[in-house]
C-alpha cells in the first residue's frame, strides 16, 4: 500500500449503473441504483433494516447478479473482472461467527492469500510475510498463534480486518462491522479505518445502519432504501436531517433502532 | 496366545489396507465435520449398498460399482443442497433411504442375503485380497492428490464460503470436489469396516482432535492420530479375541474420544 499513496480522486472503483435485483423474480429489493465509488473514497452505504445496503454490497462484489444494469470494478464488467486481489473483504458474520472452528489467527490471515484458481498452493516465505505484516497493521501480531475462537470479538474483527488487507487491496468492502463489539473496540476500530483511508489510501465501502457514528467517519454517506436516496457529505446528511424534508423522519427511525 | 501375527498373510494385507484407509478418512472427514456434513458419509455408505448390490447382481466388482454409485450421488446431493430447494439434510434423507431401498429390492433379485452381504455391512478384514489392497491403496493416491490440489480452497470455502467466492475461489467446483472424495472414501473404506460403519471412522477421529484443538493442521495431526491407533489397535484385537474387525475398530476409537471428552471437560 506505500506506493499507492499517489490517491487519483477521479479514478473510479466501482460503478454501478441503473442497477435492479431481486430475489427469484419476486419484488425489486434494489432499484435503478447508480453510483460510483471514486479511488481513496470512505463512503458509508446506509438505510433501515431491509432497505437493501447489504443486498447492494453483495451486488457490489458479484455474489448477486442484478437483472438489470451493470457493475463495474477497476473499469472493468463484473463478468470478466478477475483481480479479486485488489479487494478486501469484511464479513458480516463476526456475530454469529463459528467460535468452534479450529483455526489459528495466522491460518485465519493466510486464508486471505488464497489466489482464486490457481491449483496446488503452497505457504511459501512471501505468504507467511504478507500475514505477518497484515497482522502488525491492525496490532494483533502477538496473537497469532491463538485460536480465533477464542478471542474477544473485537480481536476478531481486526483478525479478519488483516485477512482483508493481506493481498494489499485497493478497496476494501465491511459489512456491518461493528455489530458485535463492544464501544471501546468500536472506537479503536474507526481510528484504524481512518489510518487506512488517509494514510494508505485504501478505499473503504462500509455498510452500516449505526448512521450517527458514521456521519463522524466516512467522506460520503449513500441512503439506500431500494433506490439511492442520496448521496451527500456528513455534514449535508446531518443538515438535511435536521430540517423537515423526507430525511428527518427516516434518520430518526433508523437511529433509534439498533437491533441486528 | 501372542503368537506372531505377521506370519499370516491375510493379517498382514488387512492391515495394510487398514492403515490406508485410516490415514484418509480424517482427512475428508475434517472437512465434513466443520461444515456440519457428517451424516454424507452415512448417506454415501448406504448408496454404496446400493452400488454392492448393483455389483452382486451384475458380476462387477461390488466395490467398483459402490464408487459409481456413491460419486454420482454425491454429486446428486451436491446439486440439490446448492439449489436449497430441498429443506436442509432432507436430501440426504431421501438419497440414504432410497438407496437402501433400491439395494434391498436388488439384492432380493439376486439371492443376495448371504454371508458375503455381511461382510460388506460390516466390513471383513480376513477377506481383504491383494487385488483389494492395490485398488484401495490406487484410490486413496487419488484423493491424496486431488486434496492436495485444492486443500487451500478447501479450508477457505469450509471456513467462510463467502469470503473464498469473493477471493475468485471457484466455491461450486470445490464443493463438489469435496463430495466425490467423500464418496471414494467411502467407497474404499468398505472392505476395512462395512457400510454401516463407515461414518465412524471418517467423522470420530476428527470430533475427537477437536477436542486439543490448537490450530487446523494441527486439528488433522491427531486426527491421524487417533485414527491410525484405534485402526491398528482395532485390527490387532480383532484377531487375538476374535473379534469382528469394523466393530472393533470402531469401539476402539469411541473409548479414545471418551478419554479425551473426559480430559477435556476436567
Amino acid at each position: 500500500m506505500e506506493e499507492s499513496n499517489k490517491v487519483d480522486h477521479s479514478k473510479n472503483i466501482i460503478e454501478v449503473a441503473d442497477v435492479s435485483f431481486s430475489y427469484d423474480g419476486r419484488e425489486d429489493v434494489l432499484q435503478n441504483i447508480t453510483l460510483a465509488i471514486h479511488q481513496g473514497d470512505y463512503i458509508g452505504l446506509v438505510g433501515p433494516n431491509g432497505a437493501g445496503k447489504t443486498t447492494l454490497l453483495k451486488v457490489m462484489l458479484n455474489l448477486l447478479v442484478p437483472h438489470q444494469g451493470s457493475v463495474r470494478l477497476f473499469g472493468q464488467d463484473m463478468r470478466d473482472f478477475e483481480e479479486w486481489h485488489k479487494i478486501g473483504y469484511v464479513p458480516q458474520k463476526l456475530a454469529n461467527f463459528d467460535a468452534n472452528f479450529p483455526a489459528s489467527v495466522f491460518e485465519v490471515v493466510l486464508m486471505g492469500r488464497c489466489a482464486g484458481k490457481r491449483l496446488f498452493q503452497r505457504t511459501t516465505e512471501a505468504d507467511k510475510k504478507a500475514v505477518l505484516d497484515a497482522l502488525e497493521k491492525v496490532d494483533m501480531r502477538e496473537f497469532k498463534d491463538r485460536l480465533i475462537g477464542d478471542l474477544s470479538g473485537g480481536q476478531q474483527q481486526r483478525v479478519f480486518i488483516a485477512r482483508a488487507l493481506v493481498n494489499r487491496p485497493e478497496v476494501i468492502f465491511l459489512d456491518e462491522p461493528t455489530a458485535a463489539v463492544d464501544r471501546e473496540a468500536k472506537d479503536s476500530f474507526f481510528a484504524l479505518l481512518q489510518k487506512l483511508n488517509q494514510e494508505a489510501g485504501l478505499t473503504l465501502v462500509l455498510v452500516s445502519h449505526d448512521i450517527r457514528r458514521l456521519t463522524q467517519e466516512v467522506m460520503h454517506i449513500a441512503c439506500v432504501d431500494k433506490t439511492l436516496t442520496c448521496h451527500i457529505s456528513p455534514e449535508e446528511y446531518l443538515a438535511e436531517s435536521e430540517s423537515s424534508d423526507i430525511g428527518g423522519k427516516k434518520v430518526k427511525i433508523l437511529t433509534h433502532h439498533h437491533h441486528n | 496366545m501372542f503368537e506372531n501375527i505377521f506370519q499370516y498373510g491375510f493379517i498382514v494385507r488387512g492391515l495394510e489396507a487398514g492403515v490406508i484407509v485410516a490415514i484418509i478418512a480424517p482427512l475428508i472427514g475434517i472437512f465434513l465435520v466443520l461444515r456440519r456434513y457428517s451424516l454424507i458419509a452415512d448417506t454415501l455408505a448406504h448408496v454404496s449398498l446400493a452400488g454392492i448390490a448393483i455389483g452382486l447382481l451384475s458380476g462387477i466388482n461390488p466395490v467398483l460399482t459402490a464408487i459409481g454409485t456413491a460419486v454420482a450421488a454425491s454429486l446428486g446431493i451436491e446439486k440439490l443442497r446448492s439449489s436449497k430447494r430441498l429443506f436442509g439434510e432432507s436430501a440426504l434423507a431421501i438419497f440414504l433411504s432410497g438407496s437402501l431401498a433400491f439395494a434391498v429390492v436388488i439384492l432380493g433379485l439376486a439371492d443376495g442375503f448371504n454371508a458375503s452381504l455381511l461382510n460388506y455391512l460390516f466390513g471383513s478384514i480376513v477377506t481383504v485380497s491383494a487385488a483389494d489392497v492395490r485398488m484401495i491403496f490406487i484410490l486413496a493416491l487419488v484423493v491424496i492428490l486431488i486434496l492436495g490440489i485444492f486443500y487451500k480452497q478447501l479450508v477457505y470455502v469450509t471456513f467462510d464460503e463467502e469470503a473464498a467466492k469473493i477471493s475468485g475461489v471457484p466455491t461450486r467446483l470445490v464443493n463438489s470436489v469435496l463430495m466425490v472424495l467423500a464418496a471414494l472414501t467411502v467407497a474404499l473404506a468398505i472392505p476395512i469396516v462395512g457400510v454401516l460403519l463407515i461414518s465412524a471412522l471418517i467423522v470420530i477421529p476428527v470430533v475427537t482432535a477437536l477436542q486439543f484443538k490448537k490450530s487446523f493442521a494441527r486439528t488433522i495431526i491427531y486426527a491421524e492420530a487417533v485414527s491410525l491407533f484405534s485402526v491398528i489397535a482395532g485390527i490387532l484385537a480383532s484377531f487375538y479375541f476374535d473379534l469382528a474387525a469394523g466393530g472393533a475398530i470402531v469401539l476402539v476409537m469411541l473409548a479414545v474420544f471418551a478419554a479425551a471428552f473426559v480430559i477435556r471437560r476436567r
